[in-house]
């Protein structure tokens, strides 16, 4: 990596305010993604602003609307530890990586990465949850704007994650062989007034909702309410780990047992 | 009853307390006083001319020592290959140069350009990123077939074409295979490509150079399988160092799998420039450099067609295999796809006519060589899935169809050179039924139904020749090196003992089953033997580890020093009980006199050689230290029969594998534990090719899978719950100690399997699928099910 200056801020205003010092610093959450690039010289921050002294947006909680809240600077493995009164993503908190990766790497790392084929970006997508950050709350779906893109502005940073806890949920992941991070995966929640179906991994765009699904089993909450239906194979990612139409294929076969286990 | 030591005994791996507490001594645990550290500057592009390398911008950075480039070695030899294959015509084979750093061209991606030497690792990483290299792209040649046509790029100028050789074996077999297969009852023909694999071992390679101005002494701590190998092509080959003033150390080292056998440029660039600045210097491998530096495994592409007769019997086999050498020779390259692969096509058949071409090519890629197996994989796939594939076709049990044609009368001399000289494959196929609990199978695949997958079952056979190898005889097939092994038996004056071995330990647990080969006949207790390698200060001309044939060479060579010593140490013995050496007899550590009541320790003799007081010095020396060189007879030929149980997922094709089996003939076992671990680790590396290992470069010579993000290698829980077995002993007739050697079975006997268990499901299930290649991921497997 190339030398660097890194500072450890306690509270969120003094991590903005190094933040909005320069351009050319950066926010350093879990470090699962950050600290390879950086090793393979792909990025040179001057000063990287280490989140994990932010004593303010660590745990979970639950709000006065029944919400999961939980600090932006939540590792994986305390996200599955408190979130039990969500299974699905204490199921997927609990998939993500190794027990290394789990112990260091944040939901508000995760979610300013958006990585295309993260696993939190789905949950948050398909439950409707509220980003909040230093500066706004944000709503799921405004929120991810493609690959690696989020709504984020320079020097932002996410505070917290607010969940509301669906009536049913699940999350079904097919891993990529190598990484394992999801080659697909289908994040599917029920709520009283909708289903939301968010998927990652799939497509060139991001993370995505697949609305056909969701007025389907708005409908009828059974998998037999998605025969036939189908995301189209253009626009999937196309690698030497799954053509498009694997992925799309997936798309169908993975909502389907993510119903069927909610 | 299970022996509790020496030869038999599943003695735990002494080496396994230091490997893990931390405390083992690995080559980039060493540092010396005034080390400084290289960076290698690496092409990004797969082919290309190179027009300049400014290194001036570099030289002037913090603490940079000397930047070298391809020009700086124009007075020493490049890289050299230790084999020469010669083609069908009698031709020798098209030998490119291979410079340290690259000259006039790059022909791979991370192929090293230049080399920054500084004081921190950090700042000759820096000063590399202030080289300009002016390169003009060239088309990468990546296709083996396109790079045979007439007009391609070629990826060495000076040679003619990109072919190496075009070999035949045995040529003079031609016309009769030909004919066999003109007459045959039933041809069966597949396609396939064995997978390029990237060997992974945990450690990567670490070079750290060292000169001594006093003496002019040069010494290179390197992650070596074969340190005397080094030496020779390095001192010899490259840099014009003799012998006796270069010093090769391989400490403990974390795993080689072949990748580690070979001479690389760095650390012929290591030696040199510890001497040209006076500095140790000291390069570590990171794990990105490794996927496009270490030679890669495997990378065919074939057509093999088995004829039959009327009554199923294997009347002949014809392929023609596309070998990818990568873009420059690597040490044991030629011998691959030839000698370690034609020899063994006739597998455990006693098939008639046989004869194999192959066609070693030239690429933009990284070179190709040795991988656990070698050759013998690519034997044993292609030939146990041809016959799974006829099976089906002929609708016959494909179990019984491998029976009917079994070599069943030892010693076997086979039509492609090699003479078996024991085995018995009717024992391990019934063994291998018996612990995959075959009949149970259909109770499983019920089971499978009912939870909505597929099940299949897959078999195969394997025979591989190891124990290498007779030095005359490969010497004859173009090896410019020998094969035989060393050993010293030094025993000390209190009666312990250090055995000093040219085979080296980088994972095997020689340390344990070497010392129980000499315990067992001594009759002393394990602990009093040390077993010592890896230093060509102290050990004598070895030939190293790899063909799985450490115990059945080296062993060897370790059994008849100890003879040695056992005969002298009688003699000493006779002459303390003032008896005839002929009634001496030893047991248990004791030298007894026939049919007395008097006898001297082990001890007691020893210490008699070094304090020779009481001693017959007319009539021999003092001490008591042997050396013994041994050279194998023969192969020697492990065989057995694997099984392979998987579930497919229909609806995303994903294989599990639910059972593995693998019923093994070794001859005699030193220690079933050690072995059994030997085994399992084969499977694994066998599985994970087989399933997920997948080296994938685009048109443009880029590696896709250069990283674990992209490269899948098997985890725990990709593999289940073994199966092993090696009780069916036929032991080999030309060592001294029966064993055949154990290390690459389970990585050469199980790739065939598993795809013949996911075919055999899909096939169960209804879909028309002869052939995936491997590796057999989801998206393959649900792609090949949509027909």
């Amino acid at each position: 990596m190339y030398a660097f200056e890194i500072e450890r801020p306690s509270t969120v205003a003094d991590a903005v305010k190094l933040l909005k010092q320069s351009d050319e610093n950066q926010a350093l959450g879990g470090g699962q993604t950050l600290i390879p690039t950086l090793k393979q010289r792909l990025a040179a921050p001057e000063v990287l602003v280490c989140l994990s002294g932010i004593d303010e947006i660590k745990g979970v909680c639950t709000d006065d609307d029944g919400r999961i809240c939980i600090g932006g600077g939540t590792t994986h493995g305390d996200v599955a530890a408190g979130s039990g009164a969500y299974p699905a993503l204490v199921w997927m908190a609990q998939n993500i990586g190794d027990p290394a990766v789990r112990n260091r790497g944040t939901i508000g790392g995760s979610l300013a990465n958006n990585d295309p084929s993260a696993c939190y970006p789905a949950a948050v997508l398909a439950s409707g949850a509220t980003v909040v950050t230093s500066e706004r709350e944000i709503a799921a779906d405004e929120f991810f704007e493609g690959m690696f893109a989020t709504a984020l502005n320079e020097g932002e940073i996410i505070t917290e994650v607010k969940f509301p806890v669906p009536e049913k949920a699940n999350y079904q992941k097919f891993e990529q062989p190598a990484s394992r991070f999801a080659l697909v995966g289908v994040f599917v929640a029920k709520f009283a007034d909708g289903v939301r179906v968010a998927v990652t991994g799939a497509s060139e765009e991001g993370v995505f909702r697949w609305t056909e699904a969701e007025e389907a089993l708005g409908g009828n909450f059974s998998a037999s309410a998605l025969d036939g239906l189908s995301v189209p194979a253009d626009g999937m990612i196309s690698d030497l780990h799954g053509s498009g139409a694997y992925r799309a294929h997936l798309v169908s076969v993975l909502t389907k047992r993510a119903v069927e286990a909610a | 009853m299970p022996k509790d030591g020496g030869i038999g005994a599943s003695s735990k791996r002494r080496e396994d307390v230091r490997f893990l507490t931390g405390a083992g001594n690995y080559t980039d645990d060493i540092n010396l006083r005034g080390q400084a550290y290289v960076h290698f500057l690496r092409s990004d592009v797969a082919h290309g001319t190179l027009n300049s390398v400014d290194t001036s911008a570099a030289e002037g950075m913090p603490g940079v020592l000397k930047v070298f480039t391809g020009a700086d070695f124009a007075e020493v030899g490049g890289i050299p290959c230790g084999w020469q294959v010669t083609d069908r015509h009698g031709e020798p084979m098209q030998e490119p140069p291979h410079p340290v750093l690259a000259q006039g061209k790059v022909r791979h991606v991370g192929d090293p350009i230049a080399a920054v030497v500084a004081e921190s690792r950090e700042q000759a990483r820096d000063a590399a990123e202030a080289i300009e290299v002016d390169i003009s792209d060239l088309p990468a040649v990546m296709d083996m077939k396109e790079a045979l046509k007439e007009g391609a790029t070629k990826v060495h100028d000076d040679l003619t074409s990109n072919l190496c050789y075009d070999w035949g074996f045995v040529e003079e077999n031609k016309g009769a295979v030909d004919e066999a297969i003109k007459n045959a009852a039933h041809v069966t023909t597949l396609e396939l490509v064995n997978n390029r694999l990237v060997p992974n071992a945990m450690e990567p390679r670490v070079a750290v150079g060292d000169y001594s101005r006093g003496t002019d002494d040069s010494t290179l701590y390197t992650t070596s399988q074969n340190p005397h190998v080094i030496r020779l092509l390095m001192g010899a080959f490259v840099l014009g160092i003799p012998e006796h003033k270069l010093r090769v150390v391989a400490p403990d080292v974390g795993g080689g799998f072949g990748s580690k056998i070979y001479h690389y440029a760095e650390e012929a660039f290591c030696t040199f420039a510890a001497k040209k600045l006076n500095r140790p210097v000291k390069w570590t491998c990171s794990r990105s450099e490794a996927f496009i530096s270490d030679a890669h495994g495997r990378d065919h592409v074939t057509k093999i067609e088995l004829a039959l007769d009327a009554d199923n019997n294997f009347t002949a086999v014809r392929t023609e295999t596309y070998a990818n050498m990568g873009a420059y020779l690597s040490t044991f390259a030629p011998s691959i796809p030839t000698w370690l692969h034609g020899t063994l096509m006739a597998g455990n058949y006693k098939t008639p006519n046989i004869y194999v071409n192959v066609k070693a090519v030239f690429t933009n890629t990284v070179p190709v060589d040795a991988y656990r197996g070698a050759g013998r994989p690519e034997a044993t796939y292609q030939l146990e899935r041809v016959i799974d594939k006829a099976a089906r076709e002929l609708g016959v049990d494909p179990i019984e169809l491998r029976r009917q044609n079994f070599i069943t009368e030892f010693p076997y001399a086979t039509p492609v050179a090699v003479e078996y000289d024991t085995g018995d494959y009717n024992a391990t196929m019934d063994k291998l039924l018996e612990i995959i609990d075959k009949d149970g199978f259909q109770k499983r695949l019920e089971d499978s139904k009912a939870r909505g997958k597929l099940r299949g079952l897959g078999i195969n056979c394997y025979i591989e020749a190891c124990g290498i190898a007779p030095s005359n005889l490969v010497g004859q097939l173009g090896a410019r090196a020998g094969l035989y092994e060393s050993a010293t038996v030094r025993v000390n004056a209190t009666g312990g003992i250090t055995v000093m071995t040219g085979s080296h330990s980088h994972g095997q647990g020689h340390e344990t089953s070497f010392a129980q080969v000499v315990a067992d006949m001594i009759g002393i207790d394990e602990s009093m033997i040390e077993i010592e390698h890896g230093d060509t200060a102290n050990t004598p001309m070895g030939m190293g580890t790899y063909g799985s044939r450490s115990i059945a060479v080296g062993g060897s060579a370790m059994v008849k020093a100890t003879e040695k010593i056992i005969a002298k140490a009688r003699k000493i013995a006779a002459h303390l009980m003032e008896a005839s050496e002929a009634d001496i007899e030893l047991k248990d550590g004791q030298f007894s006199v026939a049919g007395t009541d008097k006898s001297v320790a082990w001890g007691d003799v020893t210490l008699a050689a070094y304090v020779p007081h009481n001693y017959p010095l007319e009539e021999i020396e003092p001490g008591l230290e042997e050396t013994a060189f041994y050279d194998p007879a023969n192969f020697t030929y492990p065989s057995g029969a694997y099984a392979c149980e998987v579930e497919v997922d229909p609806e995303t094709g994903k294989v599990t594998i639910e059972r593995f089996a693998a019923a093994d003939d070794f001859g005699n076992v030193i220690n079933p534990m050690i072995v059994s671990g030997q085994v399992h680790g084969g499977l694994a590396q066998g599985i994970g090719q087989a399933l997920l290992e997948q080296t994938s470069y685009d048109a443009d010579g880029q590696l896709l899978s250069a990283s674990y993000m992209d490269y899948a290698m098997p985890r725990a829980d990709d593999v289940p719950f073994y199966q092993v077995d090696h009780s069916c002993q036929t032991p080999c007739t030309h060592n001294p100690l029966g064993v055949k050697g154990c290390g690459e079975a389970g990585a050469i006997g199980s790739p065939p399997s598993v795809v013949n268990a996911v075919v055999d499901a899909l096939q169960r299930a209804g879909h028309d699928v002869t052939h995936i290649d491997m590796p057999l991921t989801p998206s393959r497997v649900w792609a090949a099910m949509q027909g």
